[in-house]
């Protein structure tokens, strides 16, 4: 472990919630421009999130606030381990760990909208996990090592390598950022059928805890999406990277929403059809 | 000045209404009017609102459903009642089967008139709001600070 790898990780804990509010706050702005609305300000999702620390928060039951810290916990150990060049595989489950405990915070709280909201995101997981377990797999077959900083020093066609695993990566991506077609467990927007699903109970500082954690998630995924290109170096690898994540903005704009059933089979079956074809390829021929 | 006035987030019910001012509340909602440019945004829970917009002339059975909304508010929160029946149950006020007003069930901040309330003093009523907003939430922070003290 270099100095800058224990700095970069250090200003993921610090900086990130930052950079992923800011993330937010563009795809709001990107979000209405594609709707011909002006949008809000770059910094609202902050806003908000300031706004959720003054008002009170009404308790259901006092575990949420404790699975809602474990939830914010693992998300930054994911992230610390990500950007330390730690190993991606431990990375990965410290986000599945993390997503569990929203779920359980969910399941915690008596709403029905919220128990709806967390049966249908443990069906989502199961939609992308093994997507998210294939990522690891295809760096190890092609740079031999599950260590983020080997897989960024790896050979710049690596991702020629990878595509198969990088569109089905792009495509659980979408389940991930709760962007349409698969926004089915939490929405956005207020007026559908299931409230706001996961956060429905949640209110005041507990809300803003959810938010913070979207905010390390975003720039989590943002860095695993990064490190496809990462041997390409900084300069295109980035704008690469954040084209394709802002992609899925597009894809919010234009797709209603899919019920749990058809998002499964489409996402195993892209799975299969990509990740682990690509898998079996690369495992014949590297 | 407190952030809740950045982002005031909005819940809508239609108590008992002809549904024209919902229409014109939602129209605020449209590119014409795009209110979230200002951080509202309409959510459908009551838990994360912090303005409560109520419509209609208010009948037993809605008289619950407002009751049980304002209830579930967490504080701070406003209350707009928007068009003639939400203030004093308009044409329908001397009706046997309505209350006549929402402030004859909850406690109402600002009244917006109209039938219907155009989107433009709509969106005025809510700016007026948040002043109401940004007071009671200073004064929450004082009475946090001296129950922690």
């Amino acid at each position: 472990m270099t100095a800058h790898a224990w700095t970069l990780a250090f200003a993921f804990l610090i900086l990130g919630p930052l950079l992923g509010a800011l993330l937010a706050g563009l795809d709001r702005i990107l979000t209405a421009r594609m709707q011909s609305r002006r949008g809000p300000p770059l910094l609202q999702p902050i806003y908000d999130v300031l706004k959720l620390f003054e008002k009170d928060t009404l308790v259901v039951t006092s575990l949420q606030t404790l699975y809602l810290w474990g939830f914010l916990l693992f998300m930054a150990i994911s992230g610390f381990i990500l950007f330390l060049g730690g190993d991606l595989l431990l990375s990965l489950f410290a986000l599945a760990v993390s997503g569990i405990l929203l779920c359980l915070a969910a399941y915690a709280t008596n709403s029905p909208y919220s128990n709806i909201g967390s049966s249908r995101e443990l069906m989502l997981m199961m939609a992308y996990e093994p997507m998210l377990l294939i990522v690891p797999l295809g760096f190890f077959l092609v740079t031999g090592s599950f260590r983020v900083s080997d897989i960024i020093a790896g050979e710049p066609w690596q991702v020629l390598e990878l595509g198969g695993i990088l569109i089905g990566f792009l495509f659980i991506l979408t389940i991930k950022l709760r962007k349409s077609p698969f926004d089915l467990s939490s929405s956005h927007h207020g007026h559908q059928e299931l409230v706001k699903g996961l956060t429905t109970d949640f209110s005041g500082s507990d809300l803003a805890l959810v938010e913070i954690g979207h905010w390390y998630e975003n720039v989590i995924l943002l860095g695993w999406l990064y490190l496809f290109f990462a041997p390409l170096g900084v300069a295109w690898a980035l704008p690469i990277s954040l084209i394709l994540f802002f992609g899925e903005v597009l894809v919010d704009n234009t797709h209603a929403r899919l019920k749990w059933a058809p998002t499964l089979r489409l996402s195993w079956w892209v799975t299969g059809l990509f990740g682990v074809t690509n898998l079996v390829l690369l495992s014949l021929f590297a | 000045m407190s952030f809740i006035t950045k982002s005031p987030w909005i819940l809508h019910y239609a108590a008992t209404s002809c549904n024209g001012c919902d229409i014109e509340l939602l129209a605020c909602l449209t590119p014409h009017y795009d209110v979230e440019r200002f951080g509202i945004v309409n959510t459908g829970n009551p838990k994360h609102a912090d303005i409560f917009l109520v419509t209609g002339s208010v009948n037993e059975e809605s008289r619950k459903v407002v009751e049980n909304l304002y209830a579930q508010m967490p504080d701070p929160k406003a209350v707009v009642a928007i068009g003639a029946c939400a203030l004093s149950g308009g044409i329908f006020r001397d009706a046997y089967n309505v209350y006549g007003g929402i402030d004859k069930v909850i406690p109402v901040d600002v009244y917006v008139p109209g039938c219907a309330a155009r989107p433009e003093a709509i969106i005025d009523g809510v700016v007026q709001a948040l002043a109401i907003l940004d007071e009671r939430a200073k004064e929450r922070k004082r009475q946090r600070k001296m129950v922690a003290a």
